[in-house]
């Protein structure tokens, strides 16, 4: 399949992430079928919502196992936010939610002064900044990048997991999502 | 990075036409405010909020006319970053829970339009009894994840905002705070990014559209440090 999926999971802003690649000249459909996740070239898990509920969905539609698979097979997948979150194996957003397991790590609430974390940041080592909107960040060891010492990026295998919203980060956001579909 | 640098639409002629305008001006994020001519009318709502998502590639806030969930479901999944709930939020405070369980905290603003300490409903002509440093604990504690304090005694004068006001407010919640009201300089943006989060500035630049990548810089000269950003 020519068009990349982006994971629909019931509370998703997928909108922007569809046009921000419509941008990039890529053709997206918002999915939770399985089939469409397992059979095209690039896979989005976006970011906005409650890991409670989008665990819950992702479950009930199969695309929990679909996206699991891909990772195992060497297809790549990109989790923006709470896509990201959702990829490790636990979080304790809403009482404590079992992730996908996809990367080694857990999920815990942020211990700024201020949270949510709003707005944007300087990711290291990449120079650029990137806009944030998060109350959860990630202790894991696939850590790739950095941001006021909160995890920015992940890399397992073939899963890419920011927690920046590329879609919302301008020049800099579009050049990222390029990069990383230019890779594949 | 302290210092975001927003731009605030209200009633403005063409929100694409501006949105796109000011993102390219070098604004951090945008708040949309009362869109369209009749809030009650989603469709259209919807439609001019899918208009911004589809051209903007920053956040924006969009409110006015949002009094339920599904109100604020249909602005998110057009693709708003989060919806701003003013009276709705003063005559229905669940409605901030609702929406910040659907959504996350991140996803819902509070603003509220302060006289005299006291928060004002309806476009700020409605007073209330209600303290306003009380009404953003109370709104933070039920899940707002930002504080829009506009103080209606300084707005539109220009002279800098209220930053007493805006101290009391930051001081009383832990989730961040946008002064809004007064900006006439770019000094008065620094003065307000000294005691709080974010500063949203309106007037000053529909005045003067194309101004505001002076006005950037401006604050910039002032010691704050904005996000790295080219014209």
């Amino acid at each position: 399949m020519k068009e990349i999926v982006i994971v629909d999971y019931g509370a998703g802003n997928t909108r922007s992430v569809q046009a921000t690649l419509a941008r990039l000249g890529h053709a997206s459909v918002v999915s939770a079928d399985p089939a469409a996740i397992a059979n095209t070239w690039y896979v989005i898990l976006p970011g906005v919502g409650s890991a409670r509920s989008a665990m819950a969905h992702l479950n009930q539609t199969g695309a929990a196992e679909a996206i699991t698979s891909r990772v195992s097979a060497g297809q790549p997948v990109l989790g923006i936010c709470l896509g990201l979150q959702l990829a490790f194996e636990s979080s304790e957003e809403d009482g404590g939610v079992d992730g996908l397991g996809i990367v080694p790590g857990r999920v815990v609430r942020l211990s700024d002064e201020r949270v949510p974390r709003l707005g944007w940041s300087i990711v290291e080592p990449w120079g650029e900044a990137y806009y944030f909107a998060h109350s959860y960040g990630a202790i894991t060891t696939a850590a790739v990048a950095t941001a006021e010492g909160v995890t920015a990026a992940v890399s397992h295998g073939t899963f890419l997991g920011v927690q920046f919203h590329p879609e919302k980060s301008g020049p800099a956001g579009l050049a990222f999502l390029d990069q990383c579909l230019s890779l594949v | 990075m302290k210092g975001v640098n927003f731009v605030g639409l209200r009633d403005v002629g063409d929100p694409v036409e501006l949105a796109v305008h000011y993102s390219a001006g070098g604004a951090d994020e945008l708040v949309l405010l009362d869109i369209t001519a009749t809030p009650d009318d989603a469709t259209t709502m919807t439609s001019v909020v899918r208009a911004v998502a589809d051209v903007l590639d920053i956040p924006f806030t969009v409110g006015g006319g949002v009094r339920t969930v599904e109100d604020a479901s249909r602005i998110i999944e057009s693709g708003a970053d989060r919806v701003s709930l003013n009276s709705a939020a003063v005559a229905s405070p669940e409605l901030i829970q609702a929406i910040a369980d659907r959504f996350g905290s991140q996803a819902v603003v509070v603003a509220i339009d302060s006289g005299a300490g006291l928060v004002h409903t309806h476009g700020g002509r409605t007073p209330t009894a209600r303290r306003t440093v009380e009404w953003a604990r109370e709104a933070a504690a039920r899940g707002a994840g930002e504080i829009l304090l506009t103080s209606i005694d300084h707005d539109g004068r220009r002279e800098g905002f209220d930053l007493e006001l805006t101290a009391a407010v930051r001081a009383a919640v832990a989730v961040p705070v946008i002064a809004s009201g007064g900006a006439g300089s770019a000094q008065h943006v620094a003065d307000a990014l000294a005691v709080t989060d974010a500063a949203l500035i309106a007037s000053i630049v529909h005045e003067d559209p194309a101004g505001l990548p002076g006005l950037r810089r401006a604050i910039e000269s002032c010691g704050v440090h904005l996000r790295p950003w080219k014209e």
